[in-house]
């Protein structure tokens, strides 16, 4: 049941439950201080290779894009905040799952022909697709691609905390100093959806941003809403 | 079935319901951060002595994965030797045991020896294969009749070091009383003549040179010479 704006338009959408907009502002802060800290960390030993000889890929990451001021600070910062990380992420997942939400968001094959005609829209002026869920193919891809990285993170954040305790965990990587490299490069990736999230929340103006606080989307591109909305359990007890 | 929020009037609540994120502020504020963050490392420190498993080894290794005697790196807080008068040395043994008193190395040898090719794994994120001997722990600790109720084992170095850890971590079957690597007796730059090495646990909480040893049911206030700097004090991997 969606209200309609006086013009008889798409009216105001709830668009991101109460659970989704709490975890992505924990999480936010959660990667900009693991990215930070695990930086200072990685300046300890700035190489993915053996000790026996080592090979230092740089002398040191710049302080400015570090946190914590020492190695120990540093994993003081990554020890506390990976639980923030790991808790939302599973509280996120789990509520997605519970509540069907997950299926306006989750890239599935379906999908798959949406991609290019959005890229090519956004990077290259073609014609722009029509709109008609509240995400289009290539953002489902973009946060499912991000979700799938924090996990990959976890994973081999535990392999690198636990090499001994959790020593199956290493296995599909090949290793511990694998594990390491994954564990950069899946941050990378991380680091590499941010740009394009920011620039597409300064395109879509003020009233796309106000939703990831509120909830609430006053004017949305698209037409229909999924009745998935409706059936949210956290929009209940509002 | 429920339904939405009808408008964007409930705006309010949505915004409280978003509230609790502004307590990660607390982290910006100078006189909260430390403790917070000592918190946060004290419940990882928690979950990995929940996760610690008695039974479950760290990984060994093939001879040819060791690194050559000579490049294994010496790491040091201090002086790479703190001139230990090994003829005269002894081990003080104190606390909840049953026979303390100092042991001489004849003593710590006879016990039965392990050897094993394990990873010296560094907090600074570097690790090296090595290949060390000596005598279980926890076949030392029966042999000093330590109290089965103790908690602890604290050990003090000649070079002013000091290290404390748990009783499990004390008691896996790799955790050593190391006096040899490489089949040689310890040399001075890596701990002679007493070290512990346990591959459960990062390389700053196997201290080297060791003066004393207590078991006992409390730490002391002196923990761990780097655990008291900022490290984990529990270290374990």
């Amino acid at each position: 049941m969606r209200p309609q704006a006086p013009g008889g338009g798409p009216g105001p959408v709830y668009e991101h439950p109460w659970f989704v907009r709490f975890v992505h502002w924990t999480n936010a802060t959660a990667v900009c201080v693991m990215l930070l800290s695990g930086l200072q960390i990685f300046s300890a030993f700035p190489s993915f290779g053996a000790k026996v000889p080592e090979h230092d890929l740089i002398e040191a990451v710049p302080e400015a894009v570090t946190l914590g001021g020492w190695l120990g600070g540093a994993l003081q910062w990554h020890f506390t905040f990976m639980w923030i990380f790991a808790i939302g992420g599973i509280f996120y997942v789990s509520a997605q799952l519970m509540s069907g939400h997950f299926r306006t968001v989750l890239f599935v094959t379906r999908d798959a022909p949406g991609v290019w005609p959005m890229a090519r829209h956004y990077f290259l002026f073609g014609p722009k697709p029509p709109i008609t869920a509240q995400y289009n193919a290539l953002q489902k891809l973009a946060y499912t691609t991000a979700l799938l990285l924090g996990g990959l993170l976890m994973w081999t954040g535990a392999v690198m905390y636990k090499p001994a305790q959790l020593s199956l965990l290493a296995a599909p990587f090949g290793g511990y100093h694998n594990a390491r490299l994954v564990h950069f490069l899946a941050m990378c990736g991380l680091v590499a959806f941010v740009p394009g999230h920011l620039v597409m929340v300064a395109i879509h103006g003020w009233d796309n941003a106000r939703s990831i606080v509120t909830g609430w989307k006053r004017h949305p591109e698209y037409e229909t809403v999924h009745g998935i909305q409706a059936a949210d359990g956290d929009s209940g007890s509002s | 079935m429920s339904t939405p929020p009808v408008r964007p009037g409930t705006t309010r609540r949505e915004l409280l319901k978003l509230s609790p994120v502004l307590l990660l502020a607390a982290f910006a504020v100078p006189a909260w951060q430390d403790r917070l963050l000592e918190t946060g490392v004290r419940i990882s420190d928690t979950a990995s002595s929940w996760l610690f498993r008695r039974n479950h080894n760290a990984p060994t290794f093939a001879e040819a994965d060791v690194v050559p005697f000579e490049r294994f790196p010496y790491n040091y807080f201090d002086v790479v030797d703190p001139e230990v008068d090994l003829d005269a040395w002894g081990l003080t043994v104190g606390g909840a045991v049953a026979r303390p008193g100092r042991y001489r190395l004849d003593q710590i040898r006879a016990l039965p020896q392990v050897r094993q090719n394990t990873r010296h794994i560094c907090v600074e994120g570097w690790d090296v294969i090595g290949r060390f001997g000596g005598a279980r722990v926890g076949d030392f600790l029966d042999f000093v009749g330590a109290d089965p109720n103790a908690r602890f084992v604290t050990v003090t170095c000649a070079d002013r070091y000091y290290e404390s850890i748990e009783i499990a971590t004390a008691r896996h079957p790799q955790s050593l009383l190391c006096y040899e690597m490489y089949d040689q007796p310890l040399d001075r730059g890596h701990g002679a003549p007493l070290r512990l090495q346990m591959p459960t646990t990062l390389g700053y909480k196997q201290a080297k040179y060791l003066m004393t040893l207590d078991v006992t049911h409390v730490l002391p206030e002196r923990r761990s010479y780097w655990g008291d700097k900022g490290y984990s004090w529990y270290g374990g991997v």
